[in-house]
């Protein structure tokens, strides 16, 4: 049984969880807006140009207004970085905390309900269900839990991919793959979207990269510079593909790519595509032992 | 871009042929929300709707909304991607829905099934906030044992949009490269 401290901390997560999905769902992070701006000071395309203004305005009303900028509220993944000191006594009780956060957002903030049975569709009517919210546990340095909030809409998840390459296809294969599943995407996952790639592993570690790509701010580029070579011609070729905003034509397809790697076997070579919408929300609350706690969008997870 | 203001339901037909790909609608009046489960229930199901589809608007959405007292209140609203109804597009042409309204395209056969007979218009993706402020009320819901988002929801709304229409009713589609 937990004791009184445990429970104070439990209850600091679970506020630290309201307050992150709060900023997460109302405000866009600064390095993704700046993004948009740009597209629409570069764009000539009149629709292009009216959807990026209607998503400006949007973005404006939703943070003025404390609203959800998006009616998809998103499945909520969470990357929980536990620093080594943090008191890991309740490390089994970090994700009920998660849990209690996500039903108060839901009634508070308030979030759609969008969790249901994968099977018979029932909704459970408070954004949780068995395995969800999906908590990936990394362990981290320092006393600090972080918590790294990502609420996905599945107009874009609904548009991501994997799959396993030749190990001869190479750095063409995984290229060629990026522009498919991008262009078989077309207007679907609510473009300008943010590419996540993974390369390596096995296919589940693939598709855990991809994801952590999407936590990574769009001006922060993979530090190793071959990759983030990759990451900026990726972009430049998926911005020549014309998809443009919602589809509907356009000079910015894509506001940016995030790669990560991982080594992978010698007869292999797995490949993930994650697609993230415009909407490229996330928010991070550090939480102290004391049960303190702190929101922000500037951090994220090194995985 | 013409722009074009049209009072939903349409009551006559011979407004269809004025849009063309490309242009400019805002929708003033009623508009009716459904998504899979409710085309599903109709279509498949063989369920009469709780609604009349003729000369309807059909807005691909499921809304956040709140509890009140006496009901509901709309929080925010935007359009869902639209392929994942494009099975049904036939049925509900057929059943007098003259205008649908959402995102990603209505799928390859929308410019052929729909010619002479709907309009296609595609709504800003994800600026739920942004027309949430053109809904003026929730008029009535149908099927909430559905879920919210997957509920009937009908809206009075004005001023409703941009939206662009991106299949029109002579055959033409707007689409990237």
């Amino acid at each position: 049984m937990p004791d009184d401290s445990d429970r104070e901390l439990l209850e600091s997560i679970a506020e630290a969880t309201v307050e992150a999905l709060r900023v997460a769902e109302t405000k866009l992070p600064d390095d993704v807006l700046e993004r948009v701006e740009r597209a629409l000071e570069e764009e000539e395309d009149d629709h292009a140009r009216m959807m990026l203004e209607a998503i400006l305005e949007n973005v404006r009303i939703a943070e003025e207004k404390g609203l959800p900028m998006c009616q998809d509220t998103g499945l909520i993944t969470v990357f929980a970085e536990i620093g080594r000191e943090f008191p890991l006594r309740l490390a089994g009780t970090i994700r009920d905390g998660i849990e209690e956060g996500i039903r108060r957002a839901t009634e508070e903030i308030p979030l759609r309900p969008n969790v249901v049975h994968p099977i018979s569709r029932e909704n459970t009517g408070d954004n949780t269900g068995d395995r969800v919210p999906i908590v990936r546990f990394l362990p981290t340095k320092g006393e600090e839990l972080r918590l790294h909030f990502l609420p996905k809409g599945f107009g874009s998840e609904n548009s991501s991919a994997v799959t396993r390459l030749l190990p001869t296809e190479g750095l063409e294969g995984v290229r060629e793959f990026v522009i498919k599943t991008v262009r078989e995407a077309g207007g679907m996952p609510c473009p300008p979207i943010v590419l996540g790639v993974g390369v390596g592993g096995t296919i589940d570690e693939a598709a855990h990269l991809a994801k952590l790509a999407l936590f990574r701010p769009l001006n922060v580029r993979n530090p190793d510079p071959e990759i983030a070579k990759l990451e900026e011609e990726l972009l430049e070729e998926i911005n020549r593909l014309g998809v443009g905003p919602m589809g509907l034509g356009g000079r910015t397809t894509a506001l940016a790519v995030n790669v990560e790697l991982a080594y992978t076997h010698t007869a292999g070579l797995p490949v993930a595509v994650n697609v993230q919408c415009w909407a490229a929300r996330r928010a991070t609350a550090i939480v102290y032992p004391d049960g303190f706690f702190e929101v922000t969008q500037r951090e994220y997870p090194r995985g | 871009m013409t722009e074009h203001h049209l009072e939903v339901p349409l009551e006559k037909e011979e407004r269809l042929t004025e849009l063309e790909v490309g242009d400019v609608v805002y929708l003033s009046g009623t508009i009716i929300t459904a998504r899979d489960k409710a085309h599903q229930r109709i279509f498949e199901e063989g369920e009469e709707p709780p609604v009349d589809l003729e000369g309807a608007a059909v807005f691909h959405a499921g809304p956040v909304v709140r509890r009140v007292d006496d009901g509901y209140e709309l929080v925010v609203i935007g359009p869902t991607t639209s392929t994942r109804m494009a099975k049904y597009l036939e049925d509900i042409v057929d059943a007098g829905v003259k205008l649908i309204v959402g995102k990603g395209g209505m799928g390859p056969d929308a410019p052929e099934v729909m010619k002479d007979r709907a309009v296609y218009l595609t709504a800003p993706g994800g600026c739920a906030a942004l027309l949430a402020e053109r809904v003026k009320s929730i008029r009535e819901v149908h099927w909430l044992d559905l879920g919210v988002p997957e509920a009937i929801w009908v809206l009075e709304v004005e001023e409703f949009g941009p939206l662009i229409v991106t299949v029109d009713a002579h055959g033409n589609e707007l689409a990237g490269e």
